[in-house]
């Protein structure tokens, strides 16, 4: 029923509006083009086009053994904060305890405070705890991080859902351990995806706290950032499209799976009784 | 409907794990701050001397001035650039609503380091923008302010943080009630006053939430000052950075970061309060 | 029976139209929502806008509002055209349907501000509203926030904010559907009582026909974006233009038959009747059929036999279903009279069988 009648013309306002659109893109977009660009990055405007700078990053071994750190770093991250997320969620959703609402906000801290205070705290912990530094307190890190995240996606979820359903699997004789398996977690599907989506990318753009927790096997964005305070190659804007490109695909999957499951459950809400 | 042995088996693991591994090293730093590094060790001698090191040193504290003028000027900035994004999108878009949205936070998931990159080779002084300049005449030489200075720290700071501001006040907008609108036009507001009087206030929350966001995480910031801000640049998670490298003082570096996460803390709390004036049900 | 020209809003119509809409249309992408509107509202008047859902009325009030524009046609008030006009520069006020309080402002600035906005005097803002809220019997609640009071409340408060300001025309959509029957009822009395008092006009949108009934002194009803019949609630219930309005508004039996050289035969039911040849409708209320006295039949009268076969109990009456053979089926209102059987005789008067069109 909404027909927006509030919805005005005001041309200044979209002139504006474009204009911050193009901020937020245009340097991505010269990014892109002059990863193509002969002469390298800077000076106007770009001349040749070239692949020579995607050649040389293919034949870059060490950059491809970070992404490797950075994909089990990332895989590991999502799996382990997912699983304490989700316990998290549930604790949050339905149970009450002492020092819930610490808990709570703790929970969120590495969310809010600057990633370079965590991973110092961590940084010290391992210290303390004589661990060595390596890709395994990076995925420590990350894991712990990212926690948050990943409960507050499925504490969202979880209000959202029906809890008629779960009663209902009860009272049809299944188990609290079966009605987890068979009607929590289904209905938990989008959260799920979403959270890990989310968590795998902030995982392989971290920096702050990886920052600290590195050991001698690199990830991605620290070997980038290794690379760029010797200087500057146009490689490093090869790589930086390609990651860009990744994400838009990455988006546009999440987008399909949302609509196609939001447009399944308008259908259902349709043909009901 | 839930036994308390289902209750304990959810809430144990996530609570013994940020027990460990979140609250004790936050606890560890706490503690570090009151320690010593003499003659190149960690002593554990429980003292203030980091703090009062801290109010009393011009250096750190101009650093920590400059780190908040610049946290400040990207709160404002991308403000300034993400409110009427929102506003233009939540209420003069029809077609393509979310499409459009979609397009906005795709920047979101593009990594921070590509995008403080990409700011430095425009930047520089044979950068692209330099390049344009030259190119259309304007100027004659490379113009050299731009690169690693203070303003190239905001204004790659605004650029990344322009779509998370954007966001919450987006939500925020979409969450107003059109007939609120129609009703103060029907009473008589033209759009300018029902924009002050209804939606600005309605707004609040959102706005609120963005502009904390902004800043804050432009206040810990340490890479961007590395990237495009050159020495004139340093902010305070830079000193901290040096202070558990090459500088080698962990407690102060930890007394630094108590002090900022205290900074932090405080303004959380007094965001939400004002988030719960502000917030109409 | 009651003359149409001695309804006051009827007569004042002729005279004094406040609202003059002229050949409105409105289209929504390839629907047609309105098509061709030609209504005239008086002043003082209390006419409603009935209707299904989707039969427009809705849609022709926002168009009054302004929030709208129509699509072909004009809308005037008090001899200026009104449709080019924003929202905020009409002299008309709304009534929301979910009252559209502002969740920021307590009672008192919700009221108050149409009047803010124009930048009225202080001293006549807080004694206008103090009217207003005396009006709709609200000032204790004057520091209370929208989202502490209950539906009806809130309602209350709905219409004290348009009305503070003095519209020439308030519009009402459907305010009182949200509250429960009750209330409902009360604050319909209330709405009359109010606008009676006040003098100002008064379109309300409704789908209840009751409550279109009970307080109107017009009634346009609407049907797939055309208006089907216009006419006072009196006039409108006892000589429907159509088999629809006839239905729609309160109970009727359709009859279908047709008429032969002076005869209306619908299935069993026979009488004379002095018009053309050719197929015909009739509406035929339920409380204009009785049980048949002993005697001779009238010939002014329409005698039939039937067997009930459903009676619903409604406390003062009873509808009965009455089957007279070969698929006819009428529903005839009597009087309550305990559980009945078998096969009774029925009649009613020829003037009661209404001819109506499609």
């Amino acid at each position: 029923m909404n027909r927006d009648s509030s919805v005005r013309r005001s041309p200044l306002l979209a002139i504006y509006a474009i204009l911050v659109f193009a901020f937020i893109y245009l340097p991505v977009v010269a990014l892109i083009v002059y990863s193509f660009n002969r002469a390298g990055v800077g000076g106007f405007p770009p001349r040749q086009l070239t692949l020579d700078w995607y050649r040389q990053l293919f034949a870059d071994g060490p950059i491809w053994d970070s992404v490797l750190n950075s994909l089990i770093v990332a895989l590991g991250a999502v799996a382990l904060s997912l699983t304490l997320g989700l316990l998290a969620a549930l604790a949050l959703d339905r149970a009450a305890f002492v020092g819930k609402e610490l808990f709570r906000r703790v929970v969120l801290l590495p969310l809010i405070l600057p990633g370079i205070i965590t991973g110092l705290s961590l940084l010290m912990f391992a210290s303390i705890a004589s661990l060595q530094l390596s890709l395994w307190t990076v995925f420590l890190g990350h894991g712990t991080a990212l926690i948050s995240v990943a409960t507050t996606e499925l504490f969202a979820g979880l209000q959202k859902m029906d809890r008629a359903q779960e009663e209902a699997s009860l009272d049809l004789g299944a188990t609290p351990w079966q009605t987890f398996w068979r009607v929590t977690l289904p209905n938990l599907k989008l959260s799920l995806i979403a959270a890990g989506l989310l968590i795998f990318t902030l995982s392989m753009d971290e920096i702050a706290v990886t920052f600290f927790l590195i050991g001698r096997d690199s990830t991605l964005p620290l070997e980038i950032w290794g690379r760029l305070r010797r200087g500057i190659t146009p490689e490093i804007n090869a790589i930086s499209t390609l990651i860009f490109v990744i994400s838009v695909a990455l988006i546009v999957v999440w987008y399909r799976i949302r609509t196609r499951s939001i447009g399944a459950e308008a259908q259902q809400l349709l043909e009901g009784p | 409907m839930y036994s308390r042995t289902y209750k304990s088996l959810v809430s144990a693991p996530p609570l013994l794990w940020i027990a460990f591994f979140l609250l004790l090293p936050y606890a560890l730093m706490f503690a570090h701050s009151f320690w010593l590094v003499q003659d190149g060790v960690l002593v554990h001698h429980w003292n203030l001397d980091n703090y009062k090191k801290l109010m009393s040193n011009p250096v750190y504290l101009g650093v920590l001035f400059r780190t908040v003028r610049i946290a400040a000027s990207v709160m404002f900035c991308s403000l300034l650039l993400g409110y009427p994004l929102a506003y233009y999108l939540s209420f003069h878009v029809r077609a393509r609503k979310e499409l459009l949205y979609q397009l906005v936070i795709v920047p979101l998931w593009v990594s921070y380091l590509v995008r403080g990159y990409a700011w430095k080779t425009i930047l520089g002084s044979d950068g692209v923008l330099n390049g344009v300049l030259q190119y259309l005449h304007i100027t004659h030489e490379p113009v050299s302010f731009l690169l690693y200075s203070p303003f190239a720290v905001v204004l790659t700071l605004t650029h990344i943080y322009t779509p998370f501001v954007f966001l919450p006040i987006y939500a925020s907008l979409e969450h107003i009630p059109r007939p609120l609108v129609e009703a103060s036009q029907d009473l008589g507001a033209g759009p300018r006053s029902t924009f002050v009087r209804v939606i600005l206030p309605l707004s609040m929350p959102g706005l609120l939430a963005g502009a904390t966001f902004a800043f804050v995480l432009s206040l810990g910031d340490f890479l961007a000052p590395l990237l495009v801000g050159g020495s004139s640049s340093t902010m305070i998670a830079n000193v901290v950075q040096s202070l558990f490298g090459a500088a080698y003082d962990w407690p102060l570096g930890s007394a630094i970061s108590i002090c900022i996460l205290i900074l932090i803390i405080g303004l959380l709390f007094l965001t939400e309060r004002l988030e719960k004036r502000w917030s109409f049900k | 029976m009651s003359s149409a020209a001695t309804t006051p809003g009827v007569a004042a119509a002729a005279e004094a139209a406040l609202l003059e809409i002229r050949e409105v249309a409105k289209r929504f992408g390839t629907r047609d929502v309105l098509t061709s509107i030609t209504l005239n509202i008086a002043a003082g008047e209390f006419l409603t806008l009935l209707g299904e859902s989707g039969s427009g009325k809705t849609t022709l009030l926002r168009l009054i509002a302004g929030f709208e524009a129509p699509t072909a046609g004009e809308i005037w008030m008090g001899g200026e055209r009104l449709d080019p006009q924003p929202p905020y520069q009409r002299r008309v006020n709304t009534v929301f349907q979910n009252y559209a309080l502002f969740p920021h402002l307590n009672v008192r600035e919700n009221i108050a501000y149409g009047l803010k906005v124009k930048g009225t005097a202080n001293v006549e803002v807080v004694d206008r509203v103090s009217q207003a809220l005396a009006m709709v019997k609200m000032t204790g609640f004057a520091a209370a926030r929208p989202s502490r009071l209950s539906g009806g409340q809130q309602q209350r408060v709905a219409l004290a904010r348009a009305l503070v300001n003095r519209p020439q025309l308030l519009l009402l959509d459907e305010p009182l559907s949200a509250l429960d029957a009750n209330l409902r009822k009360q604050m319909q009395s209330e709405l009359k009582a109010l606008q009676r008092e006040i003098g100002i006009t008064f379109l309300f949108v409704t789908h209840d026909q009751e409550e279109a009934m009970a307080l109107s002194d017009r009634i346009a009803l609407l049907r797939d974006g055309a208006l089907e019949q216009v006419a006072s609630p009196r006039e409108i219930y006892a000589h429907p233009a159509t088999a629809y309005t006839a239905q729609f508004i309160g109970q009727t039996n359709v009859l279908r038959g047709e008429i032969r050289n002076g005869i209306a035969t619908c299935g069993i039911l026979r009488w004379p009747l002095e018009e053309a040849d050719g197929p015909a409708l009739f509406s035929l209320r339920p409380e204009c059929i009785r049980f048949s006295p002993e005697g001779p039949r009238r010939n002014t009268e329409v005698k039939f036999r039937g067997a009930i076969h459903q009676q619903l109990y409604a406390g003062a009456s009873e509808l009965l279903e009455v089957d007279c053979g070969a698929g006819q089926v009428l529903r005839v209102r009597v009087p309550a009279c305990g559980s009945l059987t078998g096969k009774h005789d029925f009649v009613f008067s020829i003037a009661d069988a209404i001819r109506v069109h499609e």
